[in-house]
């Protein structure tokens, strides 16, 4: 196994997905293949390779500093599950 | 031996500052404190699906300064990543920061605690974006978020584990602050939070060079509660392991009303942050011809004046160190002192009469009402004996309250000093005249009288006597007339 059930469990408390106890069987199952076909990259030799992380050779992709208008407020939360007509809106947090 | 002599404590900071851009890190929306919520924003930082990241240049010129300043290597190639947790403040799930490869590598600080130099080496410094606001008042079951702080340029500043006090802690707090203020790349409002401190804290045997478990204390947000903060955590520390438990790593929250810092257990397995470069930014390529421009911009800073400040006018370290914290006051000192040719006096006054009015009245001293022109003035009148040192804070105090030049309060006030022997004379025989028993008393032998023979010649003339005349006549005048009169 790649993956154990514990570290799924860990995976989805992270992602805030609560799961069945179906369905984490099933993820584990399935994210153990993936990243058992993943694990084929790890047969070839990347001794002289440099770490990847981009593949475009480009850099530097910057703007200058200049403000521009935002937003109008009703549009930024438009797709907000709920508002009060100037904030979002979310569950209580608890510290 | 009391507990804490067999301990010391090894503490790091984390300084998140704000970068004074005018847009955002990635987005062109403002960036500005103070707006209606969510009027800042769009759909780079608001998390909307497809929206791309483009970073702002200023960001990148003042992180590269930051670093100039504190002596660390400019790395020539540096990248971005993202930093992956939820919470509601927080709209892509992620954050854009730096991991493997920040931009500034290594540095250093130094601070001067009890008249001691010292160096604080860094870790790093890297660039990434503020989280919106959440406000949990105001309702029982839910919580607001305004994401106008979505996307800010911030710089985390991160020591290395060397601070071994509270104190050094504030110092150290103190330094970062001026120099970023100095540099113009962030103003330094811990009340507003554009410069916030997180502070790794763990204790060790004394003399030990091995590492302890650490706590970690989130966002303490003034110099007084960083100093208060680390001091209990120290405590609380010392006694788990004199009671024989042991310290857990986790994350607390000072608590100031209390002057406590109290465990948050809803952070603890939040610290998985999954870190992967960022692929919506390319690298960051910074050429050694720019770097060294940026170098060449730099302004005098706080350490420079400092060391100039006691060379050139001779201060003491205190007062040197005290006048160039801040850039204003420094420039403020110096015109005082073009002006009047007194480093010495113009120091005191600064640091002494306008530091408490300017308090008070809760101003910058930028925009005091005694200009240094006004103040140069003034000690030309207590130079050339016009008026008396003591007279001189009354007159400062009203220059203060009315903006009015020194020679106008004097005027208007009748505080020209006395120095004329004939009218000082008048005054002492009639002081004499209405105390014959000190009188008695001082001739008789009781030589501590003298200073009350002062002070109410002082008071007679309405502070306005020279004092060093009086001091003079009154010798003189106080003697038992000889036999040969």
């Amino acid at each position: 196994m790649k993956i154990s059930r514990k570290e799924v469990d860990h995976v989805s408390r992270l992602a805030r997905l609560s799961l069945t106890e179906d369905e984490a069987g099933k993820m584990t199952d399935q994210l153990d293949k993936i990243l058992e076909y993943v694990e084929k990259l790890s047969e070839l030799d990347t001794k002289d390779v440099q770490p990847t992380s981009h593949v475009i050779p480009m850099s530097n992709v910057w703007r200058e500093d200049a403000a521009r208008p935002s937003l109008p407020r009703e549009e930024a939360l438009a797709n907000a599950p709920d508002t009060d007509g100037e904030f979002f809106r979310v569950p209580k947090i608890i510290e | 031996m009391n507990a804490g002599a067999k301990y010391e404590a090894v503490i790091g900071l984390e300084v998140h500052a704000q970068l004074l851009t005018e847009s955002k890190n990635f987005c062109a929306c403002a960036n500005r404190f103070g707006a209606p919520p969510n009027t800042q924003t769009c759909p780079v930082c608001l998390g909307l699906p497809g929206a791309l990241p483009v970073l702002n240049r200023k960001a990148v010129e003042y992180i590269a300064k930051t670093g100039l300043a504190f002596h660390s290597k400019i790395a020539p190639e540096s990248r971005f990543a993202r930093k992956n947790y939820f919470y509601p403040d927080l709209p892509k799930g992620y954050q854009i920061s730096q991991y493997e490869s920040p931009v500034c590598e290594g540095g250093r600080v130094e601070i001067v605690v009890d008249g001691d130099v010292r160096t604080v080496t860094l870790h790093r410094i890297h660039l990434e974006e503020d989280a919106g606001k959440n406000i949990h008042e105001g309702s029982a079951d839910t919580s607001r978020v305004d994401l106008n702080r979505s996307g800010v340029p911030l710089m985390e500043i991160v020591s290395e584990p060397e601070i071994r006090t509270p104190e050094e802690a504030v110092a150290y707090l103190k330094k970062i602050r001026s120099t970023l203020r100095c540099l113009n790349v962030c103003d330094g409002n811990m009340e507003e939070g554009s410069l916030r401190c997180d502070a790794n804290v763990s204790i060790r045997p004394a003399g030990s060079d091995a590492l302890g478990t650490k706590a970690e204390i989130k966002n303490v947000n003034s110099f007084r509660f960083v100093k208060q903060a680390i001091a209990y955590e120290i405590e609380r520390q010392i006694a788990v392991v004199e009671g024989g438990g042991r310290v857990v790593q986790e994350t607390r929250l000072f608590d100031s009303a209390r002057g406590v810092t109290v465990s948050m257990r809803s952070k603890e397995e939040a610290h998985d942050y999954r870190y992967f470069p960022e692929p919506d930014l390319v690298p960051l390529v910074l050429e050694r011809a720019q770097v060294e421009a940026w170098a060449r911009e730099l302004p005098e800073l706080p350490d420079a004046t400092r060391e100039r400040f006691a060379r050139e006018y001779g201060l003491s370290e205190y007062d040197a160190a005290f006048l160039s914290e801040e850039r204003a006051a420094a420039d403020y000192f110096e015109e005082t002192v073009r002006l009047s040719g007194q480093p010495k006096t113009a120091a005191n006054w600064i640091m002494g009469d306008l530091t408490r009015f300017l308090n008070e009245a809760g101003g910058e001293i930028a925009a005091s009402p005694v200009t240094p022109e006004r103040l140069a003035e003034m000690l030309k009148l207590i130079a050339d004996g016009t008026i008396s040192g003591k007279i001189a804070k009354t007159i400062f105090e009203e220059m203060f309250k009315s903006g009015k030049d020194a020679a106008i309060v004097v005027k208007e006030k009748g505080l020209v000093q006395v120095s004329d022997a004939g009218e000082i004379e008048r005054v002492i025989e009639q002081v004499m005249a209405d105390n014959p028993n000190e009188l008695a008393a001082y001739r008789g032998g009781k030589e501590k009288l003298f200073g009350f023979f002062v002070g109410q010649v002082m008071k007679k003339s309405g502070g306005k006597a020279n004092p060093a005349k009086v001091n003079e006549i009154l010798k003189a005048k106080l003697q038992p007339p000889t036999d040969s009169q």
